[in-house]
């Protein structure tokens, strides 16, 4: 099995979430994290999709359909060495006035916030990749974790290149 | 226009002036009167002022209360003619018929809930089998939209898996636009069935028409243009094979590309399967024919792809019932597989040569090439392969034994429909037994006289179909070829077809049972008929009396025990030309069909009758 990160641009139109996420359950494609949200062009919304390919389903047929969804503009496979990923984590953990500063150890260690206290707990805000975010659960574990909030992954092209741009051209020419 | 998609009317340009052969087309002739100035007028108008402009002349379809609003205008259309069904299922496979015989988009049209959800089995088959369809349903009006309200039903979501697209409508100012995209996305590409659900509010507002519209289609570009490398390297493999097998599918007819495959055929020497959806797509009577592959193909055909070192599939998809075990299928072929379609490529089969394109032009670019590398490499000797191929003609040619128990047999009364009415006429079949003993046993020499509902095996789709295939071509005989199963399950179309002055005739091969469950019972479930006997036939009730039924249609009713009596009946039958004629030909129930390669099973364990296995050449 391996993961594959691919980044949809699709018309910003309803329904369209549904028809590509629909696709990929009834072609029995994994999904392993999905994050939608707008471009900075209205017309065009991006979806950021990982998923999870098997030896006798290849990622070929998975975009092969994707590109066959009348709302699909363009699709691009976002490869970690030539791109960045990232995902949003909230985290909330026990911290009462004991084991406050331990927790607080952990958070600056990652480079991580804390954006909301109360006398016996804290939430965390973390921004990184998979295992960033796994070593920093890890760490906060011993304190009592009470509640994990994790985002889809983002993932953008390294370099000046824009993948939006000759989409649009063609959204606009339409 | 500043859209790369082609105008209705710029379509309608390019698809008449190929007049030689139908391919699926979506926009016939424009309507010259209805460009200019916008015009005011209501949804509803609207949809049929669309409808009459994208060329469609004929609609299949029931009203209800969500879609009575454009029925009303639809009464005073002097150029599209509604034919009202009794069932929406039957309106869907007639639209599917229309479609499959004359090459234009088919037309269904059903109200909102119940209405739509019956046209969820046409739109799947349709879906399957690539079909050109525009479904159009009511829908409850907007503002009651997601509420429950009465008839109301998500058709858009329930019919997303089986549809090439689908629109839902509440703003009756997209209505022109969006009739316009539904048959362009149809008609082009790989084609198939697309809903557009139009809220009743919609229908029932004001708003503007006007004509040609723009279309709106950023994501929608098929590639129609195969690669010139591609088509180089697919020549290069046909001019140096030794046992290459052209597998022809179903595409091939939908691009209108049979004229150009037969060019194909002649220059390339190979030998060539049909599939069930290619019948007719290379006459039969083609000396390099070898007939359908698959799971009840010919031996040849088998065996062909089997021991082929090249197979050139175009507008196929490897399925299934084609290949048998797909890790077993033709183990030494290279494989050049050319659809219109990305996605049906490497699919199921690892393919050495990929080419995307339109058929038509894929084959009409092959063709040249081919001829090009036989001037420089010299033409491939075959002599070898046809010997080993005649080898299999003639030990294991099509044939069937007589029935056990002395009834007709039903080989016998298709081989005589096929030899009777002949090769002009359209046949259509339901899905079981009639239909592989249909593929198998008539003798076809055109394409798109042979209709039948293959990827999803609907039963029930001859009669509804049969009668859409006589409104696409009213000038030539249609014959549906239907199971006693099957036809119970839509022959309340036959009161369409009297009413409506669409005389169809109906092969009834009645034995009685769910033939082909019965056959796998036979083989594989040590005989025990668990539900599957019917009672329509010799030595039962015979509930319900196919005769009487014809007769209470309005219908000719004739009932054939006898094999002396086959033949007159079908003159009989072909005959008659002001009412539709159903044939009740009681059968034997034992016959069965093979050749078979049962289910999960190499193609080389085919098996030419019960228990006989060919032997294959051990020199292999």
């Amino acid at each position: 099995m391996s993961r594959h990160t691919l980044s949809v641009l699709v018309e910003n139109r309803p329904g369209v979430l549904t028809r590509v996420a629909g696709l990929f359950a009834r072609r029995a494609f994994n999904i392993h994290s999905l994050a939608v949200g707008p471009t900075e062009h209205e017309e065009i919304s991006r979806i950021t999709v990982v998923v999870d390919v098997v030896e006798d389903l290849p990622l070929e047929q998975v975009t092969k359909q994707l590109n066959k969804l009348v709302h699909v503009i363009k699709i691009v496979e976002l490869t970690p060495e030539e791109s960045v990923h990232r995902q949003l984590l909230l985290v909330k953990v026990r911290a009462d006035a004991q084991t406050r500063s331990g927790v607080l150890e952990v958070v600056n260690l990652f480079r991580a916030h804390v954006v909301d206290v109360v006398p016996d707990t804290v939430v965390v805000e973390a921004v990184g990749t998979d295992a960033k975010l796994d070593a920093l659960v890890a760490a906060l574990e011993p304190y009592g974790v009470r509640e994990i909030v994790k985002s889809g992954t983002l993932a953008v092209g390294r370099g000046s290149r824009s993948i939006t741009d000759r989409a649009l051209e063609r959204v606009r020419s339409a | 226009m500043a859209t790369p998609h082609p105008s209705p009317a710029q379509v309608a340009a390019r698809t008449d002036a190929r007049p030689a052969e139908v391919r699926t087309r979506g926009l016939v002739a424009g309507d010259a009167a209805a460009g200019g100035a916008p015009q005011e007028m209501t949804g509803a108008e609207s949809i049929v002022r669309s409808l009459e402009s994208v060329g469609v002349d004929t609609v299949f379809g029931i009203p209800g209360g969500a879609i009575l609003p454009l029925y009303d205008p639809l009464m005073d259309s002097t150029k599209v003619r509604h034919v009202l069904v009794r069932h929406e299922q039957g309106g869907g496979h007639a639209a599917s018929g229309y479609a499959h015989a004359s090459g234009k988009v088919g037309v269904t049209m059903a109200t909102s809930g119940p209405g739509a959800t019956n046209l969820v089995t046409p739109l799947a088959d349709a879906n399957m089998d690539s079909i050109p369809m525009v479904a159009i349903t009511g829908q409850v009006g907007a503002s009651m939209i997601g509420t429950d309200a009465f008839q109301e039903a998500d058709i858009v979501g329930i019919t997303m898996p089986i549809t090439k697209h689908s629109f839902l409508v509440t703003d009756p100012d997209e209505i022109p636009r969006t009739i316009a995209e539904a048959f362009h996305i149809a008609s082009t590409g790989r084609p198939g069935p697309v809903l557009v659900d139009i809220a009743k509010s919609a229908m029932q507002a004001r708003t503007t028409f006007s004509w040609p519209q723009e279309m709106r289609l950023p994501g929608y570009r098929p590639v129609t243009r195969p690669h010139a490398k591609q088509v180089r390297e697919a020549a290069k493999l046909l001019a140096t094979a030794r046992r290459p097998v052209l597998y022809v599918g179903g595409g091939v007819v939908r691009a209108g590309a049979c004229e150009a495959l037969r060019r194909l055929v002649d220059v390339t020497g190979a030998a060539v399967v049909t599939t069930l959806m290619a019948r007719g797509a290379v006459p039969d009577s083609h000396p390099q024919h070898l007939g359908m592959p698959g799971m009840h193909g010919t031996v040849p055909a088998v065996a062909a792809l089997q021991k082929a070192d090249l197979i050139v599939a175009l507008g196929a998809r490897f399925d299934d019932r084609v290949t048998g075990k797909l890790s077993s299928f033709a183990p030494h072929a290279a494989v050049v597989h050319a659809d219109i379609d990305p996605a049906e490529i490497g699919k199921n089969r690892a393919v050495d040569v990929p080419i995307v394109g339109d058929l038509r032009e894929v084959i009409g670019d092959l063709v040249p090439a081919v001829e090009a590398e036989h001037a420089a490499v010299g033409r491939p000797d075959l002599a070898a392969w046809w010997h080993q191929i005649d080898g299999w003609r003639e030990t294991y040619p099509l044939g069937y034994t007589a029935t056990a128990d002395g009834l007709l047999a039903p080989q016998h009364v298709i081989t005589r429909l096929g030899e009777l009415a002949g090769p002009e006429a359209v046949y259509v079949a339901g899905v079981g037994q009639h239909q592989m003993w249909a593929a198998q046993f008539i003798r076809y020499e055109h394409p798109r006289t042979w209709i039948n509902s293959g990827g999803l095996g609907t039963m029930g789709y001859a009669v509804p179909a049969a009668m859409g295939a006589k409104v696409g071509r009213p000038d030539a005989t249609v014959w549906a070829i239907d199971g006693d199963g099957c036809f119970q399950m839509t022959n309340q179309e036959l009161a369409t077809c009297v009413i409506n002055d669409i005389p169809i005739k109906v092969a009834l091969i009645n034995n009685s049972s769910l033939g082909m469950v019965r056959q796998w019972q036979t083989l594989f479930y040590e005989e025990r008929y668990s539900n599957t006997d019917l009672h329509t036939g010799h030595g039962t009730q015979r509930v319900p009396d196919f005769v009487k039924l014809a007769d209470a249609y309005g219908a000719v009713g004739i009932r054939v025990e006898r094999e002396s009596d086959v033949d007159d009946a079908i003159k009989r039958a072909n005959e008659i030309d002001d009412r539709p004629v159903v044939v009740d030909f009681t059968v034997s129930r034992d016959a069965m069909v093979w050749p078979m390669v049962a289910a999960g099973v190499s193609n080389d364990d085919i098996q030419y009758a019960r228990g006989i296995s060919p032997a294959w050449d051990r020199e292999e």
